[in-house]
């Protein structure tokens, strides 16, 4: 086959979703402000034909292709995390769309822009060189400084947006200085020719070492990891929350790819990830202290969650920092488990906030129970599931991690992680005490439409699902991260 | 139906029924809900409950029945693949120390289904629900032989003993619920870190694997003390013990008699089935540890509960000094071994504390059950609200003064064979180990029949009391059972040594012999 040929057929889900894109943004353009539903219905099923493609894909499951001059992979690991990326920008974008009608909000390009997010997060899935990595990584940055000063009204929002985009723009500096001090000391950008490089004993430079401080930084930023992590909080709690719901689960798919692509397959070798394991090893404790103990200060639940997520992610980088193989398939497990039960607790939030009012105290969630039990009961699964309380799929993720830990000696790194998640559970178990065991507050699930209960049902009842019958994901992203 | 047609259906799933009959009626009765406004007489919510609980019950029977004896070796077990990427197994199966206790489950949640009958009156569905979910984790604990599955179980308990203390519960139910979680998530997370490395040493998380498995001392050691973290908060041994009164003060009748009598009893079972028999050597480098904070359980915290002012209370403490036996007479086996050098006496500490497991759960159940009563009538748990009950309520005075002498106990009833055979036990190993313990019988006494005379006895102490009526038919069928297992066990408990004969002769081999020269 011609080269040209076999490198758009490798590429060929991120072809369709630009295609794909470009039309719902021409064909909202022609639609009245009544007829968004159709710029909708268009985008939910595009990406069910991004799901099809992908799946469809699945023949050659064990099969590594490199494209692009061997700067674009589509290898088992990239399968997985487009095909994942692709449901939740689903499944956001179905929470959304009542949250934003009720605010005057629906419009077109929130699709879009979404779509277009996406489109990052496939190009980092995929990416095999630093240079590809950088520019998944601005059109997704780039698609959510724009949704999150989205509601241009909002004076909460704008300010959100502008800090994420200052510390976003240096954030992606750093990155790019530390890619360029990289390929000044290896020759290359390519991450196969990086690995050769390393290994044939290009490890012992100090500009390599610095070079690879910034790159950590600059992913320590996308993940949001301690002391990187000052924008999360802002942002969570000011962007609108359907955005929120968007900032806070895909885009950790996109920030996992660029850090297994660069350090775990690039930089992979002993000489230098005995240096980037420590760095990550002093994100993650320094995540999951303050990570866990902030968030028992929040009162507001946005903030509450986004502190939650920098504990996560503390967990997500003890997986890498365990070094072997297997941490990475946990941290990949991992972050595929805390995306489901992020997407459920945000679009929580969304579904409860649109009957009008924003929810997003926890003092509105007092007495849920008595008011919408169902609600109430889905809420308690995905804060058990937080907390990491067997028979729901959280546990699994922490007991993985701290298996691969233990498993390489670490276990002074294991019972930090535990004790952490131990003072966590008391600000998960708050919100369960504040909807089962208090009376008063506000929100309730009245009028909510069909679709977002079923949506918010079937995502909760997965993570069940996953807690009963682990075995399927846990094979899934032992074999998509067994070739790195 | 009849309950032999139910054993021909199910056959060799005795244990997974069991486990899943509660937690699928439990889910079942939460998707019912209840329907406001819905006649008294027939609140389906609670017919469904018992009616569950009962069945439950009677398909544990054959556990009984059918058990063999004259093996130490697992029974109705089940084992199929669970999560293959790690060599986990869903692995059920019982032996003579889980078989009584799992019993013991079966029949105590219909009891408690029974307390809440009327005085239950907030979310009736959930409550019941909350119980029958419990129930089957329960069950699920006691016969889980895959070292993960246990730990699922385990952990998964917290839920709805968070969530029974937490709505129905007292005044300060926050607090105590959050104490207690916290309390006993932490205690478990260690396990949790010695299940896996247990796991990367023998490539199986099969608690038979785990018990052949030879470990240095060193890991020995550490692993016992990450268990005794678990085992230790869960018995509650003293010093941390101080999540107990405060659970047992603020939850609802039915989370205290659980609590009770058996949620504390799979701490005595996780020394059983994990810590003794997968870490002998540092069992026996530690005894003097666990011997020390037993005794101090029986003396110290039966002094402390001579000083309550709470019921409930003073029955929490009362746990607290009892478990204490049990730890007691698990762990003199090695000071019994030393000095008479014979393995005699071991077995009987063994079966000593095995037996005052069951006993303390039908003892403490049963007066959980008493104060439940009279706290329908007065809402008061506090002693000096009450006085001359037996005026108003002989009937029922008759039963809690029966509860109460078993407490203290009393030969003849099931609370005097389980310390008797401790306190023989502790004979052997030395008189001043006996002696500690036998202070139980004086400390025990006191406060019980303290407990009793201000209570129970005495002029009628004011116009509260004097109204009292007696129990209800309902409330006095419910304590009669739990009586009758009471001076059933007390009168009888061969048939229960029996049980657990082969399998207490098993642990003492395997405590006996070290597992030092195998390991490198």
């Amino acid at each position: 086959m011609n080269p040209l040929v076999l490198d758009l057929v490798t590429a060929w889900p991120e072809i369709l979703l630009s295609g794909g894109l470009c039309l719902v943004l021409v064909v909202d353009m022609f639609l009245k402000d009544s007829q968004r539903d159709f710029t909708y219905l268009l985008t939910i099923l595009l990406l069910a034909g991004m799901a099809w493609v992908l799946l469809g894909d699945g023949n050659n499951a064990g099969q590594t292709t490199l494209a692009f001059g061997g700067s674009f992979i589509s290898d088992p690991l990239a399968r997985v995390l487009k095909l994942f990326a692709v449901a939740v920008v689903a499944t956001v974008f179905l929470y959304s769309r009542p949250y934003l009608r009720v605010r005057g909000l629906h419009h077109g390009e929130f699709y879009v822009l979404g779509l277009f997010g996406l489109l990052g997060i496939l190009v980092l899935a995929s990416s095999y060189s630093l240079l590809v990595s950088y520019l998944g990584l601005e059109i997704l940055s780039l698609s959510l400084y724009a949704m999150v000063a989205f509601n241009r009204d909002s004076p909460v929002a704008a300010e959100a947006a502008m800090k994420y985009f200052v510390l976003g723009a240096i954030a992606s500096g750093t990155l790019l200085y530390g890619m360029s001090l990289v390929y000044g000391v290896t020759g290359t950008l390519n991450i196969a020719d990086l690995q050769a490089s390393i290994a044939g004993g290009n490890a012992a430079s100090l500009s390599l070492w610095v070079g690879l401080a910034f790159l950590v930084a600059g992913i320590a930023f996308k993940f949001g990891a301690v002391p990187f992590h000052m924008w999360a909080p802002d942002v969570y709690q000011g962007a609108p929350t359907a955005v929120t719901l968007y900032v806070g689960t895909a885009p950790k798919l996109g920030a996992l790819a660029l850090a297994i692509r660069i350090l775990v397959e690039g930089l992979g070798q002993p000489a230098v990830s005995d240096l980037w394991q420590l760095m990550l090893a002093a994100l993650a404790v320094l995540s999951l202290v303050l990570g866990n103990v902030v968030a028992i200060a929040q009162t507001n639940i946005k903030r509450m969650l986004a502190y939650s997520t920098i504990a996560h992610v503390g967990f997500i980088l003890l997986g890498f920092v365990a070094g072997s193989p297997e941490g990475i398939q946990a941290a990949l497990f991992y972050t595929l488990v805390y995306v489901i039960m992020a997407t459920g607790s945000f679009g929580f939030l969304v579904v409860l906030s649109s009957r009008g009012e924003d929810v997003e105290n926890l003092d509105d969630l007092r007495g849920l129970w008595q008011r919408s039990p169902w609600f109430a009961l889905m809420m308690v699964l995905l804060m058990v599931s937080m907390i990491g309380v067997p028979p729901l799929a959280g546990f699994y993720a922490k007991w993985w991690v701290l298996s691969a830990l233990l498993a390489t000696g670490n276990t002074g790194l294991a019972v930090v992680g535990l004790v952490a998640s131990v003072i966590g559970a008391y600000y998960y178990l708050r919100i369960i005490r504040l909807m089962l065991f208090d009376d008063g507050g506000q929100a309730h699930a009245g009028g909510v439409p069909l679709d977002a209960r079923v949506v918010l049902s079937v995502n909760v009842l997965l993570l069940v699902l996953i807690g009963l019958l682990p075995e399927r994901l846990l094979e899934l992203c032992a074999r998509a991260a067994a070739l790195i | 139906m009849n309950v032999a047609l139910l054993q021909s259906m199910f056959g060799e799933h005795t244990l997974s029924v069991l486990v899943w009959l509660p937690i699928l009626g439990g889910i079942l009765l939460l998707a019912l809900g209840r329907r406001e406004g819905a006649p008294e007489g027939l609140r389906l919510d609670r017919i469904i409950a018992l009616a569950i609980s009962v069945l439950t019950f009677f398909l544990s029977i054959p556990l009984w029945t059918k058990f063999n004896l004259s093996t130490a070796g697992m029974q109705f077990v089940e084992r199929a693949s669970w999560i293959r990427t790690f060599n986990v197994e869903y692995y059920l199966g019982v032996d003579g120390f889980s078989m009584p206790l799992i019993l013991l489950t079966t029949f105590l949640t219909p009891i408690v289904v029974l307390a809440g009958w009327e005085s239950v009156q907030k979310r009736t569905a959930q409550y019941f629900a909350a119980f029958l979910i419990l129930e089957g984790l329960m069950i699920g604990v006691f016969s889980a032989l895959d070292a993960l599955l246990f730990y699922v179980f385990w952990e998964a308990m917290l839920i709805p003993m968070f969530i029974i203390i937490g709505v129905w519960g007292g005044e300060r139910r926050v607090y105590a619920t959050v104490k207690f979680f916290l309390y006993t998530f932490l205690g478990s997370v260690f396990m949790l870190v010695a299940l896996i490395y247990l796991y990367l040493k023998s490539g199986s998380y099969s608690i038979l694997d785990f018990h052949a498995l030879p470990l240095s001392l060193t890991e020995q050691t550490l692993i016992f003390l990450a268990f005794l973290f678990a085992f230790a908060v869960k018995v509650p041994m003293w010093p941390v013990h101080t999540w107990l009164p405060d659970a047992h003060v603020e939850a609802p009748t039915g989370g205290s008699v659980i609590l009770a009598a058996v949620l504390l009893k799979m701490g005595g079972y996780g020394f059983l089935r994990f810590s003794l028999p997968i870490t002998p050597d540092a069992s026996s480098e530690l005894a003097w540890l666990m011997i020390t904070l037993s005794l101090v359980a029986v003396v110290y915290i039966g002094l402390v509960a001579l000083a309550q002012k709470d019921m409930k209370k003073l029955i929490a403490y009362s746990s607290i000094a009892h478990m204490g036996f049990v730890t007691l007479g698990f762990f003199i086996a090695w000071s019994i071994l030393e000095r008479t050098g014979s393995t005699a006496g071991i077995a009987m500490g063994l079966t000593g504390g095995m037996i005052q497991m069951i006993s303390h759960g039908f003892i403490s159940g049963a007066l959980f059950l008493c104060v439940g009563v009279m706290y329908d009538r007065l809402h008061s748990r506090d002693i000096d609200a009450y006085g001359g009950v037996v005026n108003t309520m002989p009937r029922f005075a008759a039963l809690m003064v029966l509860f109460a002498l078993a407490n203290a106990g009393l030969p003849g009833t099931s609370g005097f064979v389980g310390e008797f055979m401790v306190i023989l036990a502790a004979f052997k190993a030395g008189f001043w180990y006996a002696f500690l313990a036998g202070t139980t019988l004086i400390l025990g006494a006191a406060y019980t029949l303290w407990l009793v005379k201000r209570v129970i006895f005495g002029a009628v102490a004011n116009e509260g009391v004097a109204g009292l009526t007696d129990a209800s038919r309902r409330e006095l069928f419910v304590l009669v059972l739990v009586a009758a297992g009471v001076l059933g066990l007390g009168l009888w408990p061969a048939p229960l040594a029996d049980v657990m004969a082969a399998s207490v002769d098993n642990l003492v081999i395997q405590i006996t012999q070290t597992k030092l020269e195998f390991a490198q």
